[in-house]
């Protein structure tokens, strides 16, 4: 059975997760005594030799990291203009470097944001802003460490399906979507804050 | 004070349906502890030494009696019958049962009470100044933005996990009594020169491992701009801040290494498309949080209150108690009071359920069915009658709650320490009872006169050691306690962070160290100083080689 959610239901995942290779050895870092378990914004994700050695399917939908797309786009503009290429970042990767490279992201069906650590609250800053920034408005999927309790932020965050872990049951996870009726804040699901949503005793609209 | 609409019951109802089914879960094992482990930390649920630490938000310190009733009915039936205020307002209970943090929440929801964001990396319970509403120093009453703030804080769902806690202070005085300089985002409302409400902006301030004093990002900020300005600062904070290192994640670190100009950069440029987006605040919504927190109906007093007058001058106790527990008022004939939370030798901020009770009474007859509870960890009564003041204290008196101290030397701010919380290097109670003994006679007391003594129990500086005129921390040396001591730290505008002065004391060194402090002080100050002037004008050396000294020590000995 499917573990994606999209659009408030299981669907079934017609997209092929596309990973470049593994870098050299990755050396443990340690910070404070502590094992360093979050990439910092900005760091180096992967080198030119990764990129030349990911292997892209030749069919079907492909969802390729965002850094490959850019260095290989000319290979995949046939693929593009058939709706079949799809790109998606990890938290720490900077969003800016990918509308440089391609300024209309709607060019994209589908665009993925990949939390390695569910308690990495970036991803949420990545969908507002790939929302309300740089005006994307397919699909937008959150893969990785995704468990239920936070797929209502990711829901408000602009998030339209979620690939859940693979040990926990997307069945259960859907319910979560409606944890809360009525938010206070506006975000990017509802722009609005409550107050102007609903009158709440206020002697005149404030719309 | 803030009533809920059905909008908020819903959201607190639903908080609760949503964390029974979280607890259901991990009591299942249907969720790891690490995967657990923030989704109660947002509702206030530490793991402790003992038992859990269920912490309760009393947003900007207000209280209704009706709510501390239920407290004080809460702390009976879950717990020991006792609870402790904290440094940011809050409730703690010490001793719940992980299994019934459900049913208190739904308890706490009836009486519009939750746990939401009092722990975990989001932001958390917005404080202010106790005396919010009725100071005579009030420029602006911060307690309706506050609560807008609450509100619009509560599931952000952008800034649900951020790389470390954010905490927020609002404050309307002219003199700062929220320590706004030593928040993660202090915001100092004021009125423009155009008579507008506006706001002074500080940013990176924090106590902790690394204590920094804010800086101004900036000086004026039209208050219906807040939400989005705020939103600005922590969207920067999240996508910037130092995940890698938890001892280097909170905001501060970042303002640091960017610089206030580099991080005032930013944060104009996210706002630039923030501003004016729809969570900018209309006067409308404005007006009606602040109907809520409209004066009381309070009666047309004369200024003096003869009965009180001559209860002053014939009775010396209810006098010492006047001058330190009871505070100006903007209205003629009404004062503010402060009930000490801090009787020498209990543990400090802690209150017994009767003794909520009991302060929930005082509140309902004679204060308008209101109460505060101050960063200092007492709990005050905001509008009370000159002619109530003496029935006051004597009901305060015999329920423990009137020791003429506040201000002073052992009106101490004290975390739970090594007794009960798990990251404490050392304890902080014991320190405090030691001290609060050592100083038990009242006329002494009040000759040393204002001085605030700080206490944490570890780096995390939940007793907010680094301002205290005096400040004490306790470390871990070997697997042993010590205490590193700090003197001229100070809240308020002209805030300061203490220097160490030295290697650090054993546990039963502490009250002679302090003692010689005292003296040094004793011996220096002229006719107008406080501690914290004879501090500052004559420096830290003088008090460091009294008591490194190997005779007065010694003497101290005997």
């Amino acid at each position: 059975m499917s573990n994606l959610i999209r659009d408030n239901a299981i669907a079934e995942d017609d997209w092929k997760l596309v990973k470049a290779p593994a870098g050299g050895e990755e050396t443990v870092r340690k910070q404070a005594g502590k094992v360093v378990l979050f990439k910092l914004t900005g760091e180096a994700t992967y080198t030119a030799e990764q990129i030349a050695h990911t292997v892209i399917p030749t069919i079907g939908k492909v969802l390729v990291p965002f850094a490959v797309w850019i260095a290989r786009k000319d290979e995949l503009a046939n693929r593009l203009s058939a709706g079949e290429v799809g790109v998606w970042l990890e938290t720490h990767e900077v969003l800016e470097t990918l509308i440089q490279a391609q300024p209309d992201l709607n060019v994209f069906p589908l665009i993925a944001v990949h939390v390695e650590r569910f308690a990495d609250g970036r991803i949420f800053s990545i969908g507002n802003l790939l929302r309300t920034r740089y005006g994307y408005k397919n699909e937008l999927r959150a893969l990785g460490d995704v468990l239920r309790d936070q797929l209502f932020f990711l829901k408000r965050s602009g998030f339209t399906s979620y690939l859940i872990r693979a040990d926990r049951s997307a069945a259960d996870a859907l319910s979560a979507l409606n944890d809360f009726t009525l938010p206070y804040q506006g975000a990017v699901d509802n722009k609005l804050p409550v107050w102007r949503r609903v009158n709440r005793g206020a002697t005149e609209s404030t719309q | 004070m803030y009533k809920y609409d059905a909008i908020d019951r819903q959201i607190i109802d639903e908080r609760v349906k949503q964390y029974r089914d979280q607890t259901r879960r991990y009591l299942a094992g249907e969720l790891t502890d690490e995967e657990f482990r923030p989704l109660r930390l947002q509702n206030g649920l530490y793991i402790q030494r003992h038992a859990p630490m269920l912490r309760i938000a009393v947003p900007y310190g207000m209280l209704s009696s009706t709510q501390l009733h239920k407290l004080a009915d809460i702390s009976k039936r879950y717990d020991r019958g006792y609870g402790h205020f904290s440094t940011r307002q809050n409730l703690q209970l010490n001793w719940p049962m992980l299994e019934d943090v459900p049913d208190i929440l739904a308890e706490l929801a009836t009486v519009e009470m939750h746990a939401i964001q009092t722990s975990g990396n989001c932001i958390r319970n917005i404080t202010t100044d106790q005396f919010a509403g009725i100071a005579p120093d009030e420029v602006v009453d911060p307690r309706a933005v506050a609560e807008i703030m609450r509100q619009w804080s509560t599931f952000h769902p952008e800034f649900a996990l951020l790389p470390r806690k954010f905490k927020i202070a609002v404050s309307g005085t002219k003199e700062d009594r929220a320590v706004v300089q030593a928040h993660d985002i202090g915001l100092e409302f004021y009125r423009d020169a155009e008579n507008k409400v506006a706001i002074k902006v500080w940013v990176g301030g924090g106590l902790g491992r690394t204590p920094i004093l804010g800086s101004v990002i900036n000086e004026h900020l039209e208050w219906q701009h807040v939400l989005t300005y705020c939103e600005a600062i922590i969207r920067v904070y999240n996508l910037h801040g130092r995940r890698d290192n938890i001892y280097k994640a909170r905001i501060k670190i970042l303002v640091k290494a960017l610089g206030i100009d580099e991080f005032r950069k930013q944060v104009d440029a996210e706002w630039a498309h923030l501003k004016d987006t729809p969570n900018t605040i209309p006067l409308t919504e404005l007006d009606r949080v602040s109907a809520f927190f409209d004066e009381m109906p309070y009666e047309n007093l004369p200024a003096h209150n003869a009965s009180f007058d001559s209860a002053v001058a014939s009775n010396p106790a209810f006098a010492a108690w006047v001058k330190r527990s009871v505070h100006a008022h903007k209205k003629p004939g009404y004062r503010a009071v402060t009930l000490s939370l801090k009787p020498h030798g209990i543990a400090p901020g802690d209150a017994t359920s009767e003794q909520m009770h009991l302060v929930a009474d005082l509140a309902e007859q004679y204060s308008f069915g209101e109460l505060r509870v101050s960063h200092e960890q007492n709990l005050i009564l905001a509008d009370v009658k000159l002619s109530d003041l003496f029935t006051i204290w004597e009901k305060a008196r015999a329920n423990g709650l009137a020791t003429a101290n506040i201000g002073l030397l052992t009106d101490i701010i004290c975390c739970p320490g090594g007794d009960f919380c798990s990251l404490a290097n050392a304890k902080s109670i014991p320190i405090a009872q030691a001290i609060q003994m050592q100083f038990d006679n009242l006329d002494y007391l009040h000759d040393i006169g204002e001085l605030e003594l700080n206490i944490s129990g570890c780096m995390n500086a939940c007793g907010h050691h680094h301002i205290g005129h005096i400040g004490i921390l306790g470390v871990d040396k070997d697997g042993s306690e010590w205490y590193q001591v700090s003197i001229g730290g100070k809240q308020g505008n002209d805030a300061s962070l203490g220097t160490v002065i030295g290697p650090s004391f054993a546990a039963e060194e502490m009250p002679g160290v302090v003692q010689r402090l005292i003296d040094v002080y004793i011996q220096s100050r002229t006719d107008e100083e406080r501690f914290i002037d004879t501090v500052r004008r004559i420096g830290v050396a003088p008090f460091k080689a009294h008591v490194y000294d190997k005779a007065s020590k010694e003497a101290a000995h005997v």
